[in-house]
This record gives structure tokens, sequence and C-alpha cells, in this order.
């Protein structure tokens, strides 16, 4: 069997952990500090998690793949999400997709490989008066078409 | 000295991420400038409603009501309408007959009725004091001092006749009496804040603007069932609203609000957030309590339901949001106050996050029995761009569409059902005639299949084959027989599955299919989509006539699938064509049309 890689949690994640490992389904919030700290939940760090709260591994994978906020693999520097909730689906989220798949060269749910962007869908963020949307690292671009998105791009683009 | 004028920027989420916070910062530092910050008090509100047009900046008493508003115009709002007492004319809200509205006037809000979004918009939601003035604890207070009884707050909700808002409109009186009457050592309240219905925000809304409600109902229901324990279940895609919550708490509990010996009496009530993530089916209650309790948000079969046996266990009150933000205006109100608003089978009002295809989008609460009609063409200003209406979709992926016939219905739970759409948690989405109804509802059926938490097979497999069917009929290949096909399953998801999410994901199809088939069969039988949204359908053609042969189309062209000598006509080989619109785009002489 291959050896796992070790991973040292940070010190405000384990004080977290301590603060709720005696709480009842405790598990989902210290995966969302994990999240957090690593911007995905490494493999490692979720084997130190299982040992730490003594819950079987699967269980931990089982809740981390179960719900769509969950990562297991590391995101690019900056994520673009494409809001795809209704009201931005009938105002052309579509287009807006595709365009970012164009111009970024990378598929839904991917990383460039260059490793500065990753795509992805996301289920309305509550801002459906600016139909359609895009959010880059927190910050909202909302009434797009797609031909102000390489301009949003490049603006992120390390140079 | 006193403060003589109030300035109101919104601070929901659409305005905040259009600079919300900047433009507060620039009024703050413009007044310094001017040295009135004394005579002017500058508050961060929660959400207007009027997302269309925000960010929004009003200000009181003159009622001016500022719109789409830039950082720079902080300075100019200041030293007009602060120092000199002016309207910054060019910021004021004008309607569509160009007249300028001041903001009682203003059209979007003439029918609308504000109970649950009462303090949005108005107070400093990271203020309790604020929340404080506006009568809020005064309820809860009530119950401790044993004005009110557990039996009170029942009877109230009773009159009241107050049914849940998160889509089903269970009566809460019921809800709560079954959870009051059981024997246990242990309760609990839950708050579902777990909005997930893609285009719906109204919950979202109320807990950034006036989170102080959520939490009052919530100690108010530990003190009528015997639960100590609170928890609000909300999705982590909400980051403002969960840090608005926690300000709250924390507010709350330092006044001795939340804790032990509530207000000097002997009740204790806490209050933990949990977050979700990400998944549609949390928002069925039994889901919802496994997600709390840290695993895979998958349903059990009910009953028992969780009033009697709930998380963990024990007896659990599961409301959504908007009910519980009704609870505490109820109380100091009366039961009778809040069952003559609405109609006799659904008192109250409803909010709706209206958007789509509508001039104004936006949080919008009206009176229960208010027609579409109002609420799209009186409040929402009709469709963008004068287009036609087609319908309106609401109760999200588990509901259906309301067509045009419909329009003058009063809408409330009942009717709603009778048309075979639902009210859901309150999107409400507007379309025109240039959505697809087939390709809208595609849109649903994948959002499902992504959704479904695949422990029935009615839902699992069900969504997933209306989807391939719904694929098919879009991209052309559609058949005859596909019609039934949908019906069968959806009748079979319908009966079948286990939860919430399986029982309604089919009724998109079934009600679009009742009120829409023609469009069904035009895709299949003409391979044609109306609205010009379903591309395989799409055909790119060169109008001879208009055609000078500039070759432009051609050298535009991707995939070489334009022919022709130059100087004459060109032609497109539909069979190599990719619809990708270069060609449509590069003409100068309008040659090219889409059928």
């Amino acid at each position: 069997m291959p050896t796992e890689e070790k991973i040292e949690l940070p010190k405000d994640l384990l004080e977290f952990i301590a603060k709720w490992k005696d709480k009842q389904g405790n598990l989902i919030m210290i995966l969302h500090k994990t999240q957090e700290h690593y911007g995905y939940i490494p493999r490692a760090a979720a084997i130190e998690l299982a040992k730490l709260l003594d819950v079987p591994l699967a269980k931990v994978y089982g809740v981390i793949t179960f719900y769509h906020f969950f990562k297991l693999k590391k995101p690019g520097k900056n994520i673009i999400s494409v809001c795809m909730g209704t009201a931005c689906y009938i105002k052309g989220a579509g287009d807006l997709m595709a365009e970012c798949e164009t111009l970024l060269g990378c598929g839904v749910n991917c990383t460039t490989d260059d490793e500065e962007f990753s795509l992805q869908g996301v289920r309305c963020v509550g801002c459906c008066g600016l139909a359609p949307l895009i959010t880059v690292g927190g910050e909202v671009y909302g009434k797009l078409t797609p031909d102000a998105l390489p301009a949003i791009i490049a603006k992120y683009r390390s140079k | 000295m006193a403060v003589k004028n109030f300035i109101l920027v919104c601070g929901g989420t659409a305005c905040e991420s259009s600079k919300g916070d900047e433009i507060f910062k620039a009024l703050l530092k413009s007044a310094q400038k001017h040295g009135v910050q004394d005579d002017v008090q500058i508050i961060k509100t929660g959400c207007f409603g009027f997302c269309e047009k925000g960010p929004i900046v009003k200000v009181l008493p003159e009622e001016a009501f500022y719109v789409e508003v830039t950082p720079e115009d902080g300075e100019e709002i200041i030293a007009e309408t602060i120092v000199k007492g002016r309207l910054v004319d060019r910021l004021v809200y004008k309607d569509a007959e160009k007249s300028k509205s001041n903001s009682e006037k203003i059209k979007f809000y003439q029918k609308q009725y504000r109970v649950v979004l009462r303090n949005c918009g108005l107070i400093n939601p990271e203020d309790i004091e604020e929340y404080i003035a506006r009568d809020g604890y005064l309820a809860l207070e009530k119950c401790l001092t044993g004005e009110l009884t557990p039996e009170d707050v029942i009877n109230h909700l009773k009159i009241s006749g107050l049914r849940g808002r998160g889509g089903a409109g269970f009566p809460t009186w019921l809800k709560w009496n079954f959870s009051k009457n059981v024997a246990a050592d242990q309760k609990y309240v839950v708050c579902n804040a777990d909005e997930g219905d893609p285009g719906a925000y109204m919950d979202r809304s109320t807990c950034e603007g006036d989170p102080h409600s959520i939490i009052e109902a919530m100690a108010i229901a530990g003190y009528t069932c015997g639960a100590n324990q609170g928890f609000i279940y909300i999705r982590a895609e909400y980051p403002l609203a969960i840090e608005r919550l926690n300000i709250a708490i924390e507010q709350a509990k330092d006044a001795g609000l939340l804790g032990k010996n509530i207000l000097g009496s002997n009740f204790d009530f806490d209050l933990e957030i949990r977050l979700g993530a990400g998944a549609f089916v949390c928002g069925e209650e039994t889901a919802l309590l496994a997600s709390i309790e840290g695993k895979r948000g998958m349903p059990i079969p009910k009953p028992p339901f969780p009033a009697v046996k709930g998380l963990w266990g024990k007896p659990s009150i599961i409301n959504n949001v908007e009910t519980f933000a009704n609870i505490p205006v109820i109380l100091t109100k009366g039961g009778e106050w809040y069952k003559s608003i609405g109609t006799e089978g659904s008192p109250g009002t409803k909010v709706f996050a209206l958007t789509g295809q509508i001039e104004n989008s936006g949080l919008v609460e009206v009176p229960m029995g208010t027609t579409l009609r109002d609420i799209v063409f009186d409040i929402g200003g009709g469709i963008k761009g004068g287009r036609k209406f087609k319908a309106v979709q609401t109760g999200g992926p588990s509901g259906g569409v309301i067509t045009e016939q419909f329009l003058d219905t009063p809408i409330d739970f009942d009717t709603l059902t009778s048309i075979g759409s639902m009210m859901g948690s309150g999107g409400m989405i507007v379309m025109s005639e240039d959505d697809c109804i087939v390709d809208v509802t595609k849109f649903y059926l994948e959002f499902c299949v992504e959704e479904s938490c695949g422990k029935c097979s009615p839902c699992r497999i069900g969504t997933k084959k209306m989807h391939e069917i719904l694929e098919k009929i879009t991209s052309g290949k559609g058949e005859m027989s596909d019609i039934q096909k949908l019906k069968d399953i959806g009748k079979a998801m319908k009966t079948a599955s286990l939860c919430g999410l399986g029982q309604t994901a089919a009724n998109p199809v079934l009600s679009t299919l009742k009120y829409f088939e023609e469009e069904y069969l035009e895709h299949i039988q003409d391979g044609k989509c109306r609205a010009g949204k379903c591309k395989d359908l799409m055909q790119y053609k060169i109008i001879e006539e208009k055609c000078i042969g500039c070759t432009v189309c051609a050298r535009k062209c991707p995939v070489n699938c334009i022919v022709g000598e130059r100087k004459t006509p060109h032609f497109i080989n539909q069979d190599k064509c990719v619809k990708c619109g270069a060609c449509y785009e590069a003409c100068k002489f309008d040659a090219i049309t889409i059928s």
C-alpha cells in the first residue's frame, strides 16, 4: 500500500476542532473551516480529521462528496463562478459560460493549466437583479454580455 | 444637536456587490468634509427590494430616492441634499413616464404591503437598538412576563391562519402544537435558511436586513414548545447573511435576550448557526436535520414527523425564515390583525423574488390574493423591452408555469396548486416570448438531476430519463412517443418518490406540457424553436437578393461551410454549419436570417 502523505493542520484549525470536537454534528462545520484554509479538502487533511474526530475516513469522504460546496481538487488562483440560477439562465448565463470556456481554454469545474483560473457554475448567488452575472474571487460582475468577459479576465491574469 | 437627516444606504447583497459599502464610506467622508456629520445619520440598511435600480440611497425626511448611485455621487448627495436641501436631479428615480418620483409615490412600492420586510431597508441590521425601537423583542417580552402563555401563542397563530412559507403551506400553529404536546427531555427549534431554489433570495434578504426578527421568533418558538436550543441552517453561499446573523446573535446574548434566564425569567434559549454546503435536497426537512447532524443530507420517510421525532430523535420545530419573520409581529398586533390581510385560506403576505424578463426585478411583498397582473405589470413594470408576456414560473424546480389566462387569478397557496403550479418559497421567474419553454424546463430538470440525492430510484432515474428526453427534443431528435413517456415518468415520480424533491421534480414538465404542448410538438414535428433558443433547431440562411457576395461571412465561418463566388450570392451548407452565428454578426447587409 502506498504511504499517505502527512500534513500538519494549521493552529487555528486545530483550535477550531478542539472547540467543536464534543459538539454533535460537527463534521460539516469542521470541513468548512478546513476548506476555508486550504481552498479545498486535501486528502491528507481528511485523513487527519478522521483521526482527530474518531470517525471512519469513509464517512468523511461520504460527506465531502455529497455536498457540492466541498472541493477535492486544488482550485486555481482565481475562481470564476458563472451564476446558473434560473434568472441568470434565461438572461443568457449559458452564453457567458461558453465564452468563459473559450477564453480560458478549460471546461466547467476545471482549472487552467497555469493554475491561474478555475471555472465553475454556481446555483443562484442571490443577486437576480444583476442577472446574468459572474463572480471572481468574491467580486460580482452583473448585467454582463459575453463581450465584457475578456476585459474582466484580463484584470485577474497575473502579469 | 439633533439629527436633521437620515441617509439610508442599501446594504443587501446585490447593492453591496455594486459598491454599496464604498458609497456608504464616501457619504461618511463627505459629511465630515462639509462638517455636517452631526446633522445627518448615515445608515446601512437591509435590502430595499428594488434591486433592478441598485445601489439605492434614500434620504429622509425628504423621501429622496436615489438610484444607481456610485461612490463618486456621495459627495454631491451630501453637498446638495444635506447641506443645501436640494435634490440631485440626475440620481432621482424616474418612472416609465419619466416623471420624477419620491419614494412614497414609486409604482414599484404602491401595491406592496410589508410585514415580513417591515424593517428591511429601514433599520441598521447590525444594531439591536434599532430593532428594539421598532417594537422588536416586545413579543418575546410579553411571553416571558407571562402576558402571553404558550397556549396564547398557539392561539394567536391559530387565529392568524399563518401557513408555513417554505412552500407546502402547512399551518404553523399545528406544527408548534404537535411539538408542544410531546413530552421529551430535549426539544429543538430549527430555522430553515437553506434557500436552494435558484432564482429566489427572499430569505437571504430577510436574514441580511432583519436578523433579529428570526432570532426573536425562534426564542418564542422555544418558549412555546419547551425547547432551549435552536439552530439556524443557512447556505454557506450567503456570507453576508451569515455575518449579520452572527452579529445579531452576539448582540442578543449581550442584551440578555438569548442565553440563560432571559429577561430575568427562568427560560433559557441558545442559538447556533450551522452551515449548509450546497445541496438543494437539504431544504427538505428530514434531509436538513441529517445535515445538521453532520451527515449526508438524505431524507427519511415521514411519519414520524420532525415535530415529534426530529433532530437527534428529539421533537423539533422546523420553519423557514419567512414564517419566523412573521411571528413577532403577529404576536404584537394579534392574530386577528394578521387574519385581516390576504385571503381566507391564506392570510398574510408573501414575499416574491421577481426576476427574469421583467423591467423592475426585485423583492416584492404583497398581500396574498394579489393577482399576477398586479405583480408583473404594476409592480414589475411589465416585460423587459416591451416584449410579449409568455408565462411566470413559480415554485422553482418544484413548481410550474402560470400562463396569460391566469393573470387575473388571485394568488395564494390553494389557487396556485389548483392551476398546476405551487407557491414554493417565492421565486417568480417571468418569461417572455423570447424564452423557449422546453429549454427552461430542461434547465430545471438538469438542476434536479444534479440535486437528486440518489436514495430512491423514482427520483434518481426519473429525473435523468426525463432530462434525456428533453435533451432529445431540444436537439431536434424528439419523437411523438416522447410526450407520453414524459407524462408517464412524471406520474410515477410523483407517486413513488420518497421526498418532496422527487415528488415535485416532474412538475415543471407536467405543467408546461399542459399549457404549452404545442411548443413541444413544434420542436418534435416541425423541428422549430419559436423562441430561437434551441441552437440545434436554428438555421442560418442567406437571403439571395440581399447578398452582394462580399465574402466576409465565408471568411469568418470557422468551419468553412459558406460557399459562393465573389460578387455572387453565397450559400450555407446546413450539414456542416455549427450555428455559431459568426456569419450573422459579420454580415453588414442584413442578408443572413435565423429561422
